[in-house]
C-alpha cells in the first residue's frame, strides 16, 4: 500500500523536535513539578514513533542507529547501579532518605543520584516501548 | 560461621565447580577432583574424635531466620559425628571406586558428581544439624539427590520407575516428618533438638505426643526402607553400583535409623515406641531375609539383605529403648546392650555391606552380568575379589573372625534381654522376639552363602557372560579391600572402636545413662545361649543351603497380586486415572470456561468473606462534592464503554478503548493528579498506535462481525463482578479506620529534596517498586520481541513437514 | 463523588469482564485494557478523594494536598499495564497469525502432551 505522506512528513520533522524538547523539559521538571522519568521516556518514545510512522524504518535507522533492546538493558543497569551505589556508600539499597535529616548539605549529591535513577527509567521505557512497536511493525 | 559450617557447605561448593572442572580438564577423570571433598572433610572431622570420646559436645549456631526460630545450628555429639565420619569415610572410598567404575568417556560424569556432592552435603547437614527445620531441608535434599542418582541412566525405563518410586515413598515420609516437626514446635515451642530433649518429661504428657511419634516414625521408616515401605529399595538398585553402595546401603537409608536414635531420649521408655520400633524392625528383618534368598540378581539380593539388616538395627533400637523406662541403674544397663548392638552393627554393616556392593559392582563390571544363573566359577579368575566377597558375606552371616559375629552375638543378647522384660505386656509376646530373630538369622546365613558361593564356586559358564571375565583393576579393588581390613580389624580390637565411637553414640541415645556404660566387647564369653543360637544357625543354615533346590520352589507359590509392590503399582495407576477423571471433569480445554471459573470464584470468595465478616458498609457523610465536569466525563466514559461492548466493528472498538483511556486521563486532571494525567495521555497515544498497528495490518480472514450476540451467562457474571467491585469501592470508603500515611510524604522536600511528592515516592521512597517495574516492562518488551522474531513454533512445524 | 466513581468503576469492570468472556481475541484484549482502566480508578477512589491541591509542594500557601501515595502506585500500574497489554496484544496477534483464527471456541487445548 503506497501512500503519499508529504504533509505528515513535513509536519513531523518540525513537531518531533518540539516534542523532544518538551520531553526533556518534563524529564527535568519531574523533581518539583509534574513530569519525571516515565513521562519523559514516553514522550521521547512517542516522538520517535511519530518519526517511524512518517518515514520508513530504514531511513530512521540510519539517523538513529540504536538497538532499543540494548537501550532497555542500559537503562535497567543504570537504575540498578544507582541502587547499588547506595549500598557501596553504606546506605540501604536505593534509599537515602534519612541522611537528609542528619546532613542537610548532602542534598545536592543525592539529588543527582535520583536523577540518574530517573534517567535509567527513561531509557528503559524508551527502549521497551520502541522494542514492542518496532518488533510488530517489522513483522508485517 | 564456624569451620564446621564451611566444611558442611564444602560439598555444595564442589557441586557448583564440578561442571567447570569437567569442561576444563576433559582428560582427567573428574572423580580425582571430587575426592578432595570427602577426604578433606573426613580428616577434619577426625579432629573431633578426642573431644567426643571425652564425653563432651559442641554447638555452633548461625542465625538464619531468627524470627521463626530457624538457625543453622550444628551440634557435634557422638551420634552425629560417627554418622558424619561414616558418610565422608565411605564417601571417599566410593568416589575413589567410581573413578574406575564409571568411564570418563561414556558417562555424564559432571552430573553424577554434582548429585553425589549434593547428597553428601545434605547428609552431613542432616546428621549434624540441631534445628529440625534445617534437618528437614537436608532430609528432603537427600531424597532429591537420591532420586537424581537413581535416575542417572534416565534412558532406561526401570531407572525412571525406581527413581519415581523412591521419591514418592520417601517424600511421603518426609511430609509426615514435617508434620511431626510442626507438632514438636507446638508442644515444645522450639525447633531445637537440644531444647526438645531437655523438656522430654513435659512432652510425654502432651496430647500430641503419640501422633508426633507416629508421624516421625513414618518419616524414619520410609527413609530406612522398613516394612511395608521397603519396596522402593530393590528398585533403587537401578542406580550405578557406587551409588547403591553409598546411598542405599551405607548412608541415606541409615538416616531413618539416625532419626530414631536421635529421638530415643524423648520417646524411649514408652510402650508405643518400644513396640512399634521393635515390631516393625523385626518384621523387616524377617521379611527382608526371607525374600533375599529367592533373588537371582546379585544387587537385588543385596538390596533385600540391606532391608533386613536395617530392620535388625531398627529392632535393636526399639528393644534398647526399654533402658530408658528404668531411667538408670543395673536393669537399664542390661537393656542398653541392645543399643550397643545397634550402633555396633550400624558401623559393621557399613563396612561389610559396602565392600559387598563393591564386589558385586566388580563382578558386574568385569563379566557384564549380575544374574546368579549365569555366574559361577569366578574364584580362579578373580581371586582377590573372591577373598573380599567371602570376608564380607561371612561377616554378614555372623561368623568369626569377622566383626559381624560380634554384633550378631550382641543382637542375640539384646533379644534375650528383651524377652525377659516384664513390662509393656512383654510377658505374653516377649518369647517371640528371639525366635523371629533366630529364624531371620538362619535365612541371613543362607543368602550370604548364596551370594558368595553361587558366584565364585560352581561351574564357570563363559558362554553366558557378556564379557570375557578377568580380575578388576587395582583401583576398584582397593576400596573394598580397605573395608575388608576393617571387617577383620574390628573383630580383633573391638574395644578401641567401642571407646572412641560406640560409647559416645550410646551417650547420645541414652543420656540418663551417660558415664555408666561398662562396655567390653569380647568374642568368647563361655557357653551361653547366644553361642548355641549361632551354632544352630550354622547347622540349620548349611542344611538349608545344601537342600536349596528342594524348597526354593515354595517361593513361586507366593501370589504376585498380593505383593506390596503390586499394591503400590495399582494404587498409583488408580490415583492417576482418578485424578485424570477429576481433571477432565472441569478442564474443558476452553480458556473461556477457565475465565468463568476464575470470575465466579472471585465473586464467591470475596463476596462471601466480605458478607460474613460484615465488611460491607456505606458511609456517605465524608464524600467529596460532584461538579458538572465530572458528570460529563462520567457520561462519556459510560458511553465509550458501552460503545466498545456493543459495536460490531473492530475499528470502532479500538477507538472506543482509546476514548476511554483519554477520559481516564481527564479524570486524573479533575482529581488533581497531573503526573498521572500526563502519563496516561502519553501511554494512551502509544497504545492506540500499537492497537492500530496490530489490527490494521491483519488480513481479515473472513467478513464476520465481531460481536457474538448476547450471552446471558457472561452478562450475569460480568454484572456480578461489576456490582461486587462497586460494593468494595463503597465499603473502602466507609471504612476509614486509620489515617492515611501520606502525611509522611508531605515532608518530601526535607526528606528527598523534591517537591513533587509523586515523583519523590517513585524515585526515592519507593524506588524499589519503580526499579522492578521497569524490569517488568523490559521483560514484556523482550517477550514481544521474541514472540515476533523467534517463531519457534513455526520453525519446528516446518521441520516436521 | 466517591459514589459516582464507585459506580463508574463497577460499570468499567462489568464491561471489561463481559468483553474478556467474549469469543474474539481482540475483544478479550480490549476487555483487559478496560479492566486495567477500572483498576486504576478503583485504586484512586479507594484511597479517598479528599479535595485538595495537587501533590506539589512548590505551590505557596497550601496545606491541604490530595493523597500522593495512590498516585504513585497508579503511575507504576499504568506503565506496567502498558507493558503487559503490549505483550498480550502481540500474543493475540501471533496466535491469530499462527493458528488462523481468533475465535476462542476454536482455540481449544487438547490432552496430547
Amino acid at each position: 500500500m503506497k501512500t503519499n505522506d508529504v504533509i505528515l512528513q513535513t509536519v513531523t520533522t518540525v513537531t518531533v523536535f518540539i516534542i523532544l524538547t518538551f520531553a526533556a523539559y518534563l524529564f527535568f521538571a519531574g523533581h518539583h513539578d509534574p513530569g519525571g522519568g516515565f513521562i519523559g521516556g514516553l514522550m521521547i518514545a512517542s516522538a520517535l514513533i511519530l518519526l517511524y510512522l512518517a518515514f520508513d524504518i530504514e531511513l530512521i535507522h540510519k539517523g538513529l542507529p540504536f538497538d532499543y533492546k540494548l537501550l532497555m538493558g542500559v537503562g535497567m543497569a543504570l537504575s540498578l547501579l544507582t541502587g547499588i551505589g547506595a549500598i557501596v556508600l553504606q546506605h540501604p539499597f536505593l534509599s537515602h532518605t534519612f541522611e537528609y535529616v542528619d546532613f542537610p548539605f548532602f542534598g545536592e549529591i543525592e539529588l543527582a543520584t535520583s536523577v540518574l535513577f530517573e534517567l535509567g527509567v527513561t531509557l528503559a521505557v524508551v527502549g521497551a516501548t520502541l522494542t514492542i512497536i518496532l518488533s510488530i511493525s517489522e513483522d508485517v | 560461621m564456624s569451620w564446621l559450617h564451611i566444611f558442611i557447605l564444602l560439598p555444595f561448593l564442589f557441586a557448583v565447580i564440578i561442571p567447570v572442572l569437567y569442561k576444563k580438564f576433559p582428560k582427567i577423570h573428574t572423580g580425582w577432583f571430587v575426592l578432595a571433598a570427602p577426604a578433606g572433610i573426613f580428616a577434619y572431622l577426625l579432629s573431633y574424635i578426642p573431644m567426643v570420646a571425652g564425653g563432651e559436645t559442641t554447638m555452633y549456631s548461625l542465625p538464619w531466620i531468627p524470627s521463626l526460630d530457624i538457625h543453622f545450628s550444628l551440634y557435634v555429639d557422638g551420634l552425629g559425628l560417627i554418622f558424619a565420619l561414616l558418610i565422608t569415610g565411605i564417601g571417599s572410598l566410593v568416589v575413589f571406586y567410581s573413578i574406575y567404575y564409571l568411564s570418563k568417556v561414556r558417562e555424564a560424569l559432571h552430573n553424577f558428581y554434582v548429585y553425589l556432592m549434593m547428597f553428601m552435603g545434605a547428609m552431613l547437614g542432616l546428621v549434624l544439624s540441631d534445628n529440625l527445620i534445617v534437618l528437614y531441608l537436608f532430609w528432603e535434599l537427600t531424597s532429591i539427590s537420591s532420586f537424581l542418582l537413581i535416575a542417572y541412566w534416565y534412558a532406561r525405563r526401570q531407572s525412571r520407575y525406581g527413581a519415581q518410586k523412591s521419591m514418592l515413598i520417601t517424600v511421603f515420609g518426609g511430609f509426615a516428618m514435617l508434620a511431626a516437626i510442626i507438632m514438636f514446635y507446638i508442644m515444645g515451642n522450639t525447633f531445637s533438638i537440644r531444647e526438645l530433649l531437655s523438656q522430654a518429661d513435659q512432652l510425654v504428657q502432651h496430647d500430641l505426643f503419640i501422633a508426633t511419634m507416629i508421624l516421625l516414625l513414618l518419616g524414619a521408616f520410609t527413609k530406612s526402607a522398613q516394612f511395608p515401605f521397603h519396596i522402593w529399595l530393590p528398585d533403587a538398585m537401578e542406580a550405578p553400583t557406587p551409588v547403591s553402595a553409598y546411598l542405599h546401603s551405607a548412608t541415606m537409608v541409615k538416616a531413618g535409623i539416625y532419626l530414631v536414635a536421635r529421638f530415643t531420649p524423648i520417646f524411649g521408655g514408652t510402650m508405643e515406641w518400644f513396640w512399634i520400633v521393635t515390631a516393625v524392625g523385626l518384621i523387616t528383618l524377617f521379611w527382608g531375609s526371607l525374600l533375599a534368598v529367592k533373588q537371582r540378581d546379585l544387587k537385588a539380593l543385596l538390596a533385600f539383605s540391606t532391608i533386613s539388616q536395617l530392620g535388625l538395627i531398627m529392632s535393636l533400637l526399639g528393644m534398647g529403648s526399654a533402658a530408658l523406662y528404668y531411667g538408670g541403674g543395673e536393669t537399664s544397663q542390661l537393656h542398653s546392650a541392645a543399643i550397643l548392638a545397634a550402633v555396633f552393627h550400624l558401623v559393621n554393616h557399613s563396612t561389610f555391606k559396602g565392600s559387598l556392593f563393591m564386589v558385586v559392582g566388580i563382578v558386574d563390571h568385569e563379566t557384564g552380568t549380575r544374574d546368579l544363573r549365569k555366574l559361577g566359577g569366578l574364584m580362579s579368575i578373580m581371586p582377590i575379589t573372591f577373598t573380599i566377597a567371602i570376608i564380607g558375606s561371612l561377616s554378614m552371616a555372623g561368623l568369626p573372625p569377622f566383626n559381624g559375629f560380634l554384633s550378631k552375638e550382641l543382637f542375640f543378647t539384646g533379644t534375650l534381654n528383651a524377652a525377659s522384660l516384664d513390662i509393656f505386656n512383654m510377658e505374653t509376646y516377649g518369647a517371640l522376639i528371639p525366635i523371629v530373630a533366630w529364624v531371620a538369622s538362619v535365612f541371613t546365613f543362607v543368602y550370604s552363602l548364596i551370594l558368595v558361593f553361587k558366584t565364585f564356586l560352581g561351574k564357570f559358564q563363559p558362554e553366558r557372560l557378556e564379557k570375557e571375565a578377568h580380575e578388576a583393576p587395582w583401583g576398584m579393588l582397593l576400596p573394598p579391600l580397605v573395608l575388608s581390613v576393617l571387617v577383620i580389624g574390628i573383630f580383633f580390637v573391638p574395644n578401641v572402636l567401642a571407646d572412641y565411637a560406640l560409647e559416645p553414640m550410646m551417650a547420645s541415645i541414652l543420656p540418663p545413662l551417660e558415664g555408666q556404660f561398662d562396655i567390653y566387647i569380647e568374642a568368647w564369653h563361655g557357653f551361653v545361649p547366644e553361642l548355641f543360637m549361632t551354632i544352630g544357625i550354622v547347622v540349620i543354615g548349611l542344611l538349608l543351603y545344601l537342600t536349596l533346590k528342594k524348597w526354593l520352589w515354595l517361593y513361586n507359590n507366593m501370589p504376585r497380586a498380593m505383593t506390596i509392590t503390586n499394591a503400590y503399582n495399582s494404587g498409583l495407576k488408580r490415583m492417576e486415572s482418578g485424578s485424570r477423571k477429576i481433571t477432565d471433569l472441569h478442564m474443558t480445554g476452553f480458556v473461556r470456561d477457565y475465565l468463568r471459573y476464575i470470575f465466579v470464584l472471585l465473586i464467591m470468595i470475596v463476596g462471601a468473606s466480605l458478607f460474613l465478616l460484615d465488611g460491607f458498609s456505606f458511609e456517605v457523610s465524608n464524600v467529596a462534592p460532584i461538579n458538572l465536569y465530572e458528570m460529563i466525563l462520567a457520561a462519556v466514559l459510560v458511553g465509550a464503554a458501552a460503545m466498545v461492548v456493543l459495536t460490531r466493528s473492530r475499528l470502532t472498538a479500538v477507538i472506543g478503548v482509546g476514548v476511554l483511556g483519554y477520559i481516564v486521563a481527564l479524570f486524573f486532571v479533575v482529581l488533581r493528579a497531573p503526573d498521572l494525567a500526563l502519563t496516561q495521555l502519553a501511554i494512551e497515544t502509544v497504545s492506540v498506535a500499537l492497537y492500530l498497528l496490530c489490527f490494521y495490518h491483519l488480513p481479515r480472514l473472513r467478513q464476520r462481525d465481531e460481536g457474538d450476540g448476547l450471552n446471558v451467562m457472561n452478562l450475569v457474571i460480568a454484572l456480578a463482578v461489576g456490582t461486587l467491585v462497586t460494593l468494595i469501592a463503597l465499603s473502602a470508603n466507609g471504612h476509614r479506620m486509620f489515617p492515611a500515611i501520606s502525611d509522611f510524604y508531605e515532608g518530601g522536600y526535607e526528606l528527598a529534596g523534591a517537591s513533587n511528592m509523586v515523583n519523590a515516592i517513585l524515585a526515592d521512597f519507593r524506588a524499589f517498586d519503580t526499579l522492578l517495574e521497569i524490569f517488568v516492562l523490559a521483560i514484556a518488551g523482550l517477550g514481544v520481541y521474541s514472540l515476533i522474531k523467534l517463531r519457534l513454533a513455526r520453525r519446528a512445524s516446518d521441520e516436521n513437514q | 463523588m466517591e459514589i459516582l466513581m464507585s459506580v463508574l468503576v463497577g460499570i468499567l469492570f462489568t464491561a471489561g469482564t463481559y468483553l474478556v468472556l467474549a469469543k474474539s481475541l481482540l475483544r478479550i484484549v480490549l476487555g483487559t485494557a478496560i479492566l486495567g482502566h477500572g483498576a486504576l480508578l478503583l485504586l484512586l477512589t479507594m484511597a479517598g478523594l479528599k479535595t485538595g491541591a495537587p501533590p506539589l509542594l512548590g505551590m505557596e500557601g497550601i496545606t491541604n494536598y490530595v493523597d500522593p501515595l495512590p498516585q504513585a502506585l497508579i503511575l507504576t500500574a499504568i506503565v506496567i499495564n502498558f507493558g503487559t497489554m503490549g505483550f498480550f496484544l502481540v500474543l493475540a496477534y501471533r496466535s491469530y497469525k499462527e493458528l488462523g483464527t481468533d475465535d476462542m471456541e476454536e482455540l481449544r487445548g487438547t490432552n496430547n502432551e
